[in-house]
């Protein structure tokens, strides 16, 4: 009876499975899956801090300007705009663009998007993507009024910025989720609830919602009121939340979805070997953070000592295994410099040598230099690391180099991530783990963090001349200028070395080989917009 | 019997306040908070943040107020997803979490139970064999491993089942994960049932039976099981709770958005509400659960007293 009934079973899973297998092949076009991994907090541009919803914002939302395919900025809402002489004043003009819902796009909403963004009751976590904007973070500060911001819409299809100072990246800062338009009278109605519901998720930009299921999908179409639909290749795209990384790769092996962008760390040799793995460079930097305040990593020639005393190449290979680029400076590769299709990272050149032997060399004449001898003397410290992920093995790679080379002895110690980083804010620990992923495609987006007004300078560094010249890099207007004082900037702190950088982070993802004109935004975002599917 | 059930409906009560009085406190002792980011928030942000959830009052009133919001029944916002309450979370995940276990629970029994009385009756056969074999590999297995192979074998490689289940929307969804989740206890099951089968068959009322000249499947369905089957009564309660809230690592494995995947994650993104939230929906389905047990117990099994003591 049972034998039967199990019979039955597998016989009926077998049919409903080919049943399903042949309704979806068809149309020309198929839909894409894409695994973004887990239910996002919210797909409100404004609310939203997370890559994975960002994905999901830059295919339904557009702002003033935004990326082509090939990542370069072109009018977006915007038709054109002037710039004033001094860099400080943007006014822009909008075309003739369209809400799904069918009402025109206004330079007042505009006007209300940015109000709310920076407003701290909005709670928006990246308001400080705005702060260019005059008065916009004393209004986050909770200082000025909303009103106060340095927006205006001159008429229903002319927009007027004003500038804090001026700033070279503007028009990209444009194109990034938390300065897109949302709608005012929607916003009203349903309150934060409004990007829940795929009938009050309107958007201006390439896609709307079409279904929004908790934890499972959120299946986006192509719009018919975008301005640009005639672009936009993909019909389709199925965003899918299957958070374990494991299942992640099972689903995308048996076909289930087409990109995958969390392999197991343990799967990487092998989906490298079978060239599977597509590896991009990623803007971010992991590194160790080193407490200033804690002697000995109050002495320089210590800092620098532990920087140099690493192999990076050996911790990618071995311990990361995640095929990282070794990082030996601050500023990851991607960022431009002054001169056009120039990188900053290649202008300024490696600040910490590429020969691990001379390095170890140097460590140990420094770390003499500043009375420890072969480690003699030398205090015990802790390094500090989140519990997830694969920071332990790190760690213990450092642990053993610093050990080998210098004969200093450091102990391991992990935290619950939430934990980890209130010790890390409030400078509990002698040297912990850190990682940083820039916000915008602009070395200030790793350098200002070191300012010592800066909240995120968990090492404690103070160092005049480096606010000076990143004041200076904020103020001007002269990309030249700009880039030198941030060269000069980054070379002080690879001098002082309160922070050790490891490796430049990189993303690592598996796409579906019929899927052609997948573009990578370096900010993370993955856009399907111009992709088919054969 | 009304005095009994008194009682225990008391003794719930007071577990029940333990339970969120003991996780409230620990949960606001340990650091960080629902705003904890690598990227640190403005101090405005985190101060209108904090004002909005009223995580800005002093500890103990934020308890009071949650005692009141929990008496009307509601669990408040999800700190996790933006203007999202904790009520339609749990309405939505504790369904699907609840059709998955209820499947496994009927899987389990059709199956282990059968299992156990077959290798009771065919003792030192190969029939007994097989299966004690067999339910051995499945109590020693870890679920996820089971789970790993059967996504790895019928999923990647025959590609008869899905991968991911999902909402467990179609049926052959639902088939690895039941096979998964249920492995360990069905085994346990067909075990526990052999071993209690073999104690019974053994007593002299079945030899009486059998001197009657009743059919051998009357004397083992009608007699023998009746008293082999309390034991497994007692391990159904914790069993039904435990599938029912969610094996959070089967619902991970196989994608499905139940209840488990919100035990282990509120605590980590410190989701207030949503610990709170799932806890006591654990602690009610385990208190419940094990009292129905103690009463069904009673239904089957005569021989139990409802209160070991006068006092009890």
């Amino acid at each position: 009876m049972i034998k039967r009934a199990i019979v039955l079973l597998l016989c009926t899973a077998v049919i409903v499975s080919l049943f399903t297998a042949c309704a979806s092949s068809g149309s020309d076009n198929k839909p894409i899956t894409y695994n973004m991994g887990a239910n996002p907090k919210t797909i409100d541009p404004h609310l939203n801090n997370a890559v994975e919803a960002g994905s999901v914002i830059v295919h339904c939302f557009e702002g003033l300007t935004r990326k082509d395919a090939e990542g370069k900025i072109q009018p977006g809402m915007a038709e054109r705009w002037d710039i004033s002489d001094d860099g400080t004043k943007y006014t822009f003009y909008l075309r003739d663009a369209k809400w799904s819902d069918g009402k025109p796009v206004t330079a007042h909403d505009f006007v209300y998007s940015w109000r709310r963004a920076v407003d701290p009751n909005t709670g928006a976590e990246y308001a400080y993507q705005l702060w260019y904007i005059k008065n916009a973070q004393a209004i986050t500060e909770g200082k000025m009024s909303p009103k106060e911001l340095g927006v205006r819409a001159v008429d229903d299809k002319t927009l007027e910025v004003e500038l804090e100072a001026p700033c070279a990246y503007f028009l990209q800062l444009t194109a990034f989720p938390t300065l897109f338009p949302v709608r005012e009278d929607i916003i009203e109605k349903y309150g934060d609830g409004w990007a829940n519901n795929p009938e009050t998720y309107i958007t201006n930009g390439p896609m709307v919602i079409t279904e929004f299921v908790v934890n499972e999908k959120i299946v986006l179409k192509k719009s018919d009121t975008y301005w640009n639909k005639d672009a936009i290749k993909a019909d389709e795209l199925v965003f899918t939340m299957i958070s374990d990384p494991a299942s992640e790769l099972s689903a995308f092996e048996a076909g289930e979805i087409d990109f995958a962008d969390s392999p197991p760390a343990e799967e990487i040799p092998r989906l490298k070997k079978e060239g599977k793995l597509t590896v991009k460079p990623q803007l971010g930097t992991y590194f160790y953070c080193l407490n200033v305040e804690k002697p000995p990593l109050d002495n320089p020639k210590v800092r620098k000592a532990l920087a140099l005393a690493i192999d990076r190449q050996y911790i990618i290979d071995n311990a990361a295994k995640n095929s990282a680029f070794p990082a030996y400076a601050w500023v990851p590769p991607g960022m431009p410099d002054a001169k056009e299709g120039s990188d900053f990272r290649k202008v300024g050149g490696n600040y910490i040598g590429e020969d691990y032997k001379k390095n170890v060399e140097e460590a140990k004449k420094l770390l003499a230099e500043a009375g420890y001898p072969n480690g003699e003397g030398f205090p015990e410290l802790t390094l500090l690391f989140n519990s997830e992920g694969g920071h332990k093995t790190i760690a213990e790679a450092v642990q053993e180099m610093w050990k080998n080379n210098l004969g200093i002895n450091v102990k391991l110690d992990s935290q619950e991530w939430a934990v980890f980083q209130e010790t890390r804010t409030q400078g509990n620990y002698e040297i912990a783990r850190h990682g940083w992923v820039g916000d915008y495609v602009d070395p200030m987006t790793m350098l200002d963090m070191w300012h010592s007004k800066s909240g995120q300078n968990d090492a404690r560094w103070k160092n005049s001349e480096y606010d000076r010249l990143i004041e200076l890099a904020k103020r001007s207007g002269d990309q030249k200028e700009r880039m030198e004082a941030m060269h000069k900037a980054e070379e002080i702190l690879m001098t002082e070395m309160p922070i050790i950088p490891i490796y430049y982070y990189t993303d690592l993802y598996l796409i579906n080989p019929k899927i052609k004109g997948f573009y990578y935004d370096p900010l993370g975002f993955k856009v399907f917009l111009y992709a088919t599917k054969k | 019997m009304g005095r009994y059930i008194i009682h225990r409906l008391v003794s719930m009560a007071l577990t029940l306040f333990f339970i969120i009085t003991i996780t409230f406190f620990l949960m606001h002792a340990i650091p960080g908070g629902p705003f904890t980011r690598e990227k640190p928030l403005p101090e405005a942000i985190i101060k209108a943040l904090n004002e909005k959830y009223h995580l800005d009052d002093p500890v103990w009133k934020q308890y009071l107020d949650y005692w009141k919001d929990i008496l009307r029944g509601d669990l408040g916002p999800s700190f996790q997803l933006t203007n999202r309450t904790v009520n339609e979370l749990i309405g939505l995940g504790f369904p699907i979490t609840a059709r998955l276990g209820i499947v496994a629970i009927v899987f389990t029994i059709l199956v282990g139970v059968p299992l156990g009385i077959l290798s009771a009756l065919r003792q030192g056969k190969w029939q007994d064999y097989t299966t004690m074999f067999i339910a051995t590999l499945g109590v020693t297995i870890p679920s996820f491993v089971l789970a790993t192979v059967l996504i790895y074998f019928f999923g990647v490689v025959l590609k008869i089942f899905p991968t991911t289940s999902g909402r467990l929307t179609r049926p052959i969804e639902y088939v690895l994960p039941v096979i998964a989740l249920s492995g360990y206890s069905l085994s346990f099951i067909a075990r526990l049932v052999r071993s209690s089968m073999l104690d019974v068959i053994k007593q002299d009322y079945i030899r009486t039976a059998r001197a009657k000249g009743l059919s051998e499947f009357k004397v083992i369905y009608k007699h023998a099981l009746k008293n082999a089957i309390i034991p497994v009564i007692t391990y159904l309660g914790p069993l039904a709770a435990g599938l029912l809230t969610g094996s959070f690592v089967i619902e991970k494995l196989f994608s499905i958005p139940g209840m488990g995947g919100y035990f282990v994650n509120s605590v980590g993104n410190r989701d207030y509400t949503m610990i709170m939230g799932s806890t006591i929906f654990y602690s009610v389905i385990l208190v419940v659960m094990n009292f129905i047990v103690d009463i069904i117990y009673v239904m089957v099994d005569p021989r139990i007293k409802l209160m070991g003591t006068k006092e009890g």
